[in-house]
């Protein structure tokens, strides 16, 4: 037990043997903006792609609002496909990609393998720089511009038919990727050569594992939509005719290169999830993780085979059928490595001491929603199964359990977890129920019915649809409305712990990992003394927690 | 005639099926659905003993813990994936037969632009976005777009298949149960993509002829087709008084064609095309590249009317319609 717990509110607390924290040290505007401190620089990025999603969240309830009759008299169809293409575009780039790696990545990286910072903190930095300006760039011209081709950019729809500022938007694109390149690079280099004495690869929280897996993703692919993208901006710009087939080009070409990069980043999407997820069960199942190695090399695993699937977004485009068996077998094989992550963290809980706080309900949640996600991914990289529901509501909800119910719900359990670590404050436990409980019902009934929508036949990105469809878009939009008070709910009690929250002492919830021997909030430099690691990661002894 | 055809448009939570394949597919569908369960249920059901079992502070044997298994990680790694390879198999199946349309099956062209369908009928007429066909005799329909990616899906099948600018792509069908069904474009194509959609009628055989005759059959479309030969000048290098040396075109429908970089290929549907469009893409072994090419000058459906009259072209070119 910390002594902060413990102590009397009425007696200020003895600051003076702890250094101030990364928060307090400096308090002056400039010294947030022109911080090389990873810990701020993640917070910057969680200020950032939070404000992005609530854009994105607000183009997403317009478009719900839009689908409730099916005529479509609530937006006309060129303000409808504007809407979902602005919703599209950035919840992929800049909230999805950058989410957990940028935010929690950036801010945990060093404390859990012991370092004072990353690698490359200025590049760190300009990361951030990069993605805000880029993004803010984006977003203006999706905003007064407007873009109606889809977050996917299809050729020759996006180079030669499209209206709107598809070269600004693209441009916008491409310069954010760098970011992504650069804190990719950076996690990497800090990896292999920032750990504290000590800190084996097989001590590592696997937390940083998937990180690192992410980030070999990140540098690989990024450059492969780079260039898609550049060769959409000649082919509009100048007519250069690479995806154009009255000059001998080929719109195939595009599909390829954009799913090379696109499948990939699927997993950077949900890989630091993974990640996340290993951190809370075995702090709330108290317990040692199950099979370490295999859910370390499982994360590896997903990002090499993850690089040979993206043909599973064309099989019906004209591609061979060897290809397509081809692509629709390793799709098979690539979802190996997820199964031995779920039936780990399963067999972790077995005779553990079980908290259900709320990170542990969303890690909960987070299975179920993974599984059926992951599930109904087999089932359309089953080829002749794709034929039917591929391009409808079925693929919609898919990523949606995949992008919403992996991903964001395992970066809300990892903010509530971290929060105290990142603010020194504990949030109203209660509310943090109320809101993780809401999000699995509210996400459920939002996308559950989108899945039989799909299988009823109804095509993706329909601005008026039959009527017979309506009652199932009803009950999904009357869904998304509880899931947006889900969302509305943790960043107001969130944002009302940092002043009125409980101090949380330096390990509220007994947790093991170098990040929880510091103070929290941690000092500008993590760690007051070099930390020497002699204990094998999740080292959860026999004894319950003391409460 | 056409009023007995009542819509199938689903009210119930399952689509209809108006092929056997579509039944084969929901089959696979139901089994998947089942399988999920077996993967899912068993992992919720353990997770929930375990939440409550072993709560913290509840006293409950925790001896004997493990961290690690060799025998569990490899049968829990390698049986739900041979479990889910039967699915691989299975699909596969279904799809190598989607992919290989029976060589006596009925063709019908099918356009996409933005934003309607222009369907082809072998003997003569054509329609917007409506697509009749009669029931129990298979159907290719080969799919073509004249301007960007579209897809052609009829849930009515569980079929849809890409319309790619510059290539020629086909899915077939053998449509079993009499009615009306959706058909749809699937894949985003602009604007008014939600508004490319129309009605699937599959007729008994006596009612497709019937249809046939009022949709005003007999205007064959191969007809039209020699009219536009000689409209865009082909028969000035093609015909028999030809004064350049070009290909004769007789016969040439299915034959294999030597072409200058030594390679082959067989003169189908595509090859046609193509040569008309991108004519100095694949050169005719002992032919000089000196054609034109008429991409941009002349519309997907011309074309389609050009290669419909060149395959007709048997050997004697008075055989023509």
């Amino acid at each position: 037990m910390s002594d902060a717990a413990l102590r009397d509110p009425r007696i200020p607390a003895p600051v003076i043997d702890r250094p101030e924290d990364y928060l307090h040290v400096e308090q002056t505007l400039s010294s947030w903006f022109f911080t090389t401190d990873h810990k701020r620089i993640g917070i910057l990025y969680l200020v950032s792609i939070t404000g992005f999603f609530v854009i994105g969240a607000i183009a997403a309830g317009i478009v719900r609002l839009a689908l409730v009759v099916p005529d479509g008299s609530i937006l006309s169809n060129e303000v409808y496909n504007r809407m979902f293409t602005l919703h599209g575009v950035i919840m992929v780039w800049f909230f999805l990609v950058p989410s957990i790696p940028n935010t929690l990545g950036n801010f945990l990286l060093p404390l859990m393998i012991g370092a004072k910072d990353l690698a490359f903190p200025k590049i760190n930095l300009l990361s951030w720089y990069v993605f805000v300006t880029a993004s803010l760039f984006t977003l203006f011209v999706l905003l007064w511009g407007g873009v109606d081709t889809g977050w996917t950019f299809y050729t020759p729809l996006s180079t030669q038919y499209a209206n709107g500022y598809v070269i600004a938007a693209v441009l916008g694109i491409i310069v954010v990727g760098y970011s992504s390149i650069l804190t990719g690079l950076n996690f990497i280099v800090t990896v292999h050569k920032m750990r504290a004495p000590g800190m084996t690869w097989f001590r590592m929280p696997l937390f940083v594992w998937s990180l690192y897996a992410t980030s070999l993703i990140l540098v690989l692919a990024t450059p492969v939509l780079t260039i898609a993208l550049v060769l959409v901006f000649v082919d509009r710009a100048f007519g250069l005719g690479v995806f154009n087939p009255e000059q001998g080009g080929d719109p195939v070409l595009f599909q390829h290169l954009f799913w090379f990069y696109s499948h990939p980043v699927v997993y950077v999407m949900v890989l630091p999830g993974m990640g996340v997820m290993s951190e809370l069960v075995t702090a709330y199942a108290y317990k040692k993780i199950f099979g370490y190695k295999f859910i370390a090399f499982s994360s590896l695993a997903i990002a090499v085979i993850g690089f040979f699937v993206w043909g599973h977004h064309m099989f019906y485009n004209g591609i061979t059928q060897y290809s397509a068996l081809t692509f629709s077998l390793m799709s098979f094989i690539v979802a190996v490595p997820s199964a031995i992550k779920v039936y780990n963290w399963a067999a972790t809980i077995h005779k553990g001491q079980i908290r259900l706080d709320t990170p542990m309900l969303y890690a909960m949640g987070w299975i179920g929603l993974f599984v059926i996600g992951g599930v109904t991914g087999l089932m359309l990289a089953s080829t002749a199964l794709d034929g039917h529901v591929h391009d409808t509501y079925f693929v919609v909800a898919h990523f949606h359990y995949i992008m919403v119910g992996a991903t964001v719900v395992a970066f809300l359990g990892g903010i509530h977890y971290w929060w105290p670590k990142m603010t020194g404050r504990l949030y109203s436990e209660p509310w943090g129920r109320v809101s993780a409980l809401l999000m699995f019902i509210g996400f459920n009934m939002t996308f559950f019915p989108q899945y039989i929508l799909g299988y009823m036949g109804m095509p993706r990105r329909y601005a008026v649809y039959p009527e017979s469809y309506q009652v199932l878009n009803v009950l999904s939009s009357a869904g998304a409305t509880i899931l947006a008070a889900a969302y509305l709910f943790p960043m107001i009690y969130l944002v009302w712990s940092l002043w009125y929250g409980e101090k949380a002492g330096d390990n509220p919830w007994h947790a093991k990992g170098l990040e929880w021997t510091t103070t929290s909030p941690p000092p500008k430099h993590n760690f007051r003394k070099m930390p020497i690691v002699d204990f094998d990661p999740y080292d959860y002894s026999n004894e319950p927690p003391e409460e | 005639m056409i009023q007995r055809y009542l819509p199938h448009y689903p009210s119930q939570l399952w689509p209809w099926a108006a092929s056997s394949m579509a039944v084969e597919i929901d089959r696979i569908f139901v089994m998947w659905c089942i399988v999920l369960m077996f993967l899912v249920v068993p992992v919720f059901v353990f997770m929930t003993y375990c939440a409550v079992k072993y709560r913290a502070g509840r006293p409950a044997d925790r001896s004997q813990r493990e961290s690690r298994n060799m025998t569990i990680e490899m049968s829990w790694m390698i049986a739900p994936f041979l479990i889910s390879l039967v699915f691989f198999f299975w699909a596969g199946d279904i799809y190598l037969r989607q992919q290989n349309p029976p060589p006596n099956a009925m063709v019908i062209t099918a356009l996409g632009r933005q934003w309607m369908w222009k369907f082809q009928h072998p003997d003569g007429p054509s329609e917007i976005n409506d697509l009749h066909v009669p029931a129990g005799r298979p159907v290719r329909i080969d799919i073509r777009s004249q301007d960007v990616v579209h897809s052609l899906y009829i849930p009515a099948l569980r079929q849809q298949e890409e319309a790619v600018p510059g290539r020629t792509t086909s899915m077939w069908f053998k449509a079993d149960t009499p009615g009306a069904y959706r058909l749809f474009c699937s894949e985003f194509c602009g604007a008014d993509h939600a508004l490319m959609a129309g009605t699937l009628y599959v007729l008994s055989p006596a009612d497709y002829q019937k249809w046939l005759k009022t949709a005003g059959g007999g205007q064959s479309i191969a007809s039209t087709g020699k009219r536009l030969f000689e409209a865009y000048g082909c028969s000035g290098c093609h015909g028999p008084s030809g004064t350049v040396r070009a290909p004769d075109l007789a016969g040439l429908y299915g034959r294999v064609v030597p072409l200058q970089d030594g390679s082959t290929v067989v003169a189908n549907d595509a090859y046609i095309h193509d040569s008309i469009m991108q004519p100095k893409r694949q050169i005719a072994a002992g032919y000089k590249p000196i054609m034109p090419s008429f991409a941009g000058a002349m519309s997907e459906s011309d074309v389609t009317a050009l290669v419909a009259y060149i395959k007709s072209l048997r050997h004697g070119r008075e055989q023509s319609p």
